[in-house]
């Protein structure tokens, strides 16, 4: 952002200083989560940076945390890492097609009473999340559901749904319901006329939303701290242990790990709102 | 000619009004049955538990089925003078059938909340009973211990009667009834909730303060920046917001540690004696610190959308009228972010304020808020409906604010980046 010739002096000062105080913000954010990369290929057992790691000798890196998380024997990754990619795709899964089915009735507008209804389907997101874990639980309890996956993916399915529901009618607003229209003046059934042309239209806000519900799901620990048994540990909850008990380096390792998918969830969303706002015409 | 407008039929002969208002309908049924799946659904899983933890917050039906025929007896008393030998002999029916059942010291535990001293006395009265005879009960328990005889004791019974109790609330607010009927506060040093609620209160407002100070600038620089520079700006913004809130967590105990990267930094710049690092973490530095960065990008997106829509023309019309830059700003710039401002801070307060994992992770004893309280009460206590009564409180004070959001920016602002 180059400043005008004409700029008096103490401005242009005013102006580094805004720079600076951005870029400091910007570290602020961002940095905490590159300290996790090195650390994860320590050769030693602390949770600092080693003398070698500091004159990068290639000898004070390995990847024996990887090794550890991966084989280690008493390590509770492999079982955690299957749980919580199968209780996220079934939440995933739950919350993407009741949250859409709801978000087409929602942007009807015949809908009765559409502020109420939107204000409850909304509340599992506005609610704080230990209040949620306290009612979920007592519901799951009394249907015998607590401990089990199914339970957890219900769980997560509540916790979902908001985000596919806004994403969804977000992407519904500018959509141009003639087409519709159009199809069922050609002899087109609903259901036809949904998966042909109104799911394709709107396909972007839905995978956006899937992915909210994916990483809330994958995410998720509170409710599950609540609901969950041995048997249906999952990756945060390893995790939230493992950084009470002791902060190991493998976790860094699986962090990392976690860390690589985020930034791939990450593109997949950025790429998919360009191209929802290309197809709705927004430029900017 | 009639001066009535002829009706308008359609092609079937029913009155256009009708047709439409039919048509209507059906498109509302519609609407609704797309909707009904999920709304149900929230409804029986999400909505009906909530109301189930208003019932268990107030329910105190225990004490009321062990003693009922001492509640039916003492209805007739007024509580001033020791009750008649009538509520005496139902009390002694009920406890017989209680030490029959082995649930008498369920009771005492229960009275003993209401009242101190009920323990001892009740294990007495169960030795005692064994031997009672027949008639005059009223001598015969008295005579057990003389707080038997001491009305304050029966008046404290009496006050268990009721199905429903709002004690929970009170204890939450570390307030109690007292044998008066009064409601007082408990001892000064032992008012824990308050101070929960308290710093729950300073610390969600602080890290909103700071997350508005530190969201503001780079908000605007985001948005005023060229679109193929900002973009990658933004990934600063959206990469945190897309990590697992245990992954930042977890790189904050790295860095926090006494041993960690800030202290060493201190240390090396010469801010801090290596022998005398600060203690940055498991207390609240390190829960402002934590929550600070991670809530964050809550604040930056809904500026970052607001400042997106504000014409650059607007800032150069008033520095052409006459305005410094930092007045155009000031009268220009701010008032027409004050939406974005409004819905980024209540955002980042009503997720504060519920904030549970990172607190107690690296909150300590003196960082951690009141949502802790509730999940120590709901695996340690178990004490379930004072969790429930506390969580109802959080939750209400979490719908005001939701609801100053929805008048000031509306749901539907939502914005997800």
């Amino acid at each position: 952002m180059a400043l005008p010739k004409y700029t008096e002096p103490h401005y242009r000062i005013w102006h580094y200083i805004y720079l600076t105080i951005c870029a400091a913000v910007f570290f602020f954010l961002i940095a905490p989560l590159f300290v996790i990369f090195p650390l994860s290929f320590n050769a030693e057992e602390f949770l600092s940076f080693s003398d070698g790691m500091k004159s990068l000798d290639p000898d004070a890196f390995s990847l024996r945390w990887y090794k550890d998380m991966i084989y280690g024997t008493k390590n509770p990754w492999g079982l955690a890492a299957k749980n919580s990619f199968i209780i996220a795709i079934f939440a995933t899964i739950g919350s993407v097609i009741l949250g859409t089915v709801a978000a087409l009735g929602l942007s009807s507008r015949h809908m009765p009473y559409k502020g109420l209804i939107m204000a409850v389907l909304i509340s599992p997101m506005i609610v704080p999340l230990i209040i949620s874990g306290v009612a979920i639980f007592f519901f799951m309890a009394k249907a015998g559901l607590a401990a089990t996956h199914t339970g957890i993916v219900l769980a997560h399915i509540i916790l979902g749904t908001p985000f596919v529901v806004i994403t969804v009618t977000a992407t519904l607003s500018g959509f141009d319901h003639s087409v519709t229209r159009a199809a069922a003046s050609l002899g087109s059934d609903p259901v036809n006329t949904f998966m042909k042309i109104t799911l394709p239209l709107i396909l972007p806000g839905v995978i956006s939303g899937g992915l909210f519900a994916f990483v809330t799901s994958f995410d998720e620990v509170v409710v599950v701290l609540f609901l969950a048994g041995l048997e249906n540990t999952t990756i945060p909850i390893q995790m939230w242990t493992g950084l009470r008990e002791q902060l190991s380096p493998t976790i860094l390792a699986v962090a990392t790990c976690l860390i690589i998918l985020s930034t791939l969830i990450l593109v997949t969303a950025e790429l998919l709102r360009r191209r929802s706002e290309r197809l709705r015409g927004i430029n900017r | 000619m009639s001066s009535e407008t002829k009706q308008i039929l359609t092609t079937d002969g029913i009155p256009l009004e009708v047709s439409l208002k039919k048509a209507e309908r059906k498109n509302k049924i519609k609407a609704f049955l797309l909707v009904a799946p999920l709304l149900f659904f929230l409804i029986i899983t999400y909505v009906f538990p909530i109301g189930d933890m208003l019932f268990r917050s107030v329910d105190d039906k225990m004490v009321t089925q062990m003693l009922p025929k001492t509640f039916k007896a003492m209805e007739n008393w007024d509580g001033q003078e020791l009750p008649e030998e009538e509520v005496f002999a139902a009390f002694h029916e009920d406890f017989i059938k209680l030490v029959e059942d082995k649930r008498e010291g369920k009771l005492s535990t229960q009275l003993n909340y209401t009242k101190n001293g009920f323990k001892s006395i009740i294990k007495k009265l169960r030795r005692a009973s064994k031997k009672f005879e027949e008639g005059n009960y009223k001598e015969q328990i008295m005579s057990v211990h003389k707080r038997w005889a001491d009305v304050e004791y029966w008046r404290a019974i009496q006050r268990r009667a009721p199905e429903f109790t709002g004690q929970k609330y009170l204890k939450g607010m570390d307030m109690y009834v007292n044998e008066e009927g009064k409601i007082v506060s408990v001892e000064e040093d032992r008012r824990i909730h308050r101070v929960l609620w308290l710093r729950t209160l300073e610390i969600a407002f602080f890290v909103t303060v700071f997350c508005f100070l530190m969201a503001y600038p780079i908000a605007h620089l985001l948005a005023t920046l060229p679109m193929k520079y900002s973009n990658l700006l933004m990934i600063c913004v959206l990469l945190p917001f897309w990590t697992s809130l245990l992954v930042r967590t977890a790189s904050w105990m790295i860095l926090l540690q006494q041993q960690g990267i800030v202290n060493d930094f201190f240390v090396g710049i010469g801010l801090v004696a290596d022998d005398n690092r600060p203690e940055m973490m498991y207390n609240k530095t390190g829960s402002y610190v934590a929550m600070t960065q991670i809530l964050l990008p809550f604040m930056v997106l809904p500026l970052y959308s607001v400042m997106k829509t504000i014409s650059p023309s607007l800032m150069r019309a008033g520095k052409s009228l006459g305005g410094t830059p930092f007045v155009a700003f000031w009268k220009v710039y701010f008032p027409l972010t004050i939406p974005g401002i409004g819905a980024g801070c209540l955002l980042v307060f009503i997720l504060a304020i519920g904030y549970y994992i990172t607190p107690a992770l690296v909150g300590g004893a003196s960082g951690t808020l009141i949502s802790n309280q509730i999940a120590f009460h709901m695996k340690s206590t178990l004490d379930w409906s004072f969790a429930s009564a506390m969580g109802l409180m959080l939750l209400s004070g979490v719908l005001v604010i939701y609801w100053l959001y929805n008048k000031i920016v509306g749901i539907d602002n939502i914005k997800l980046g």
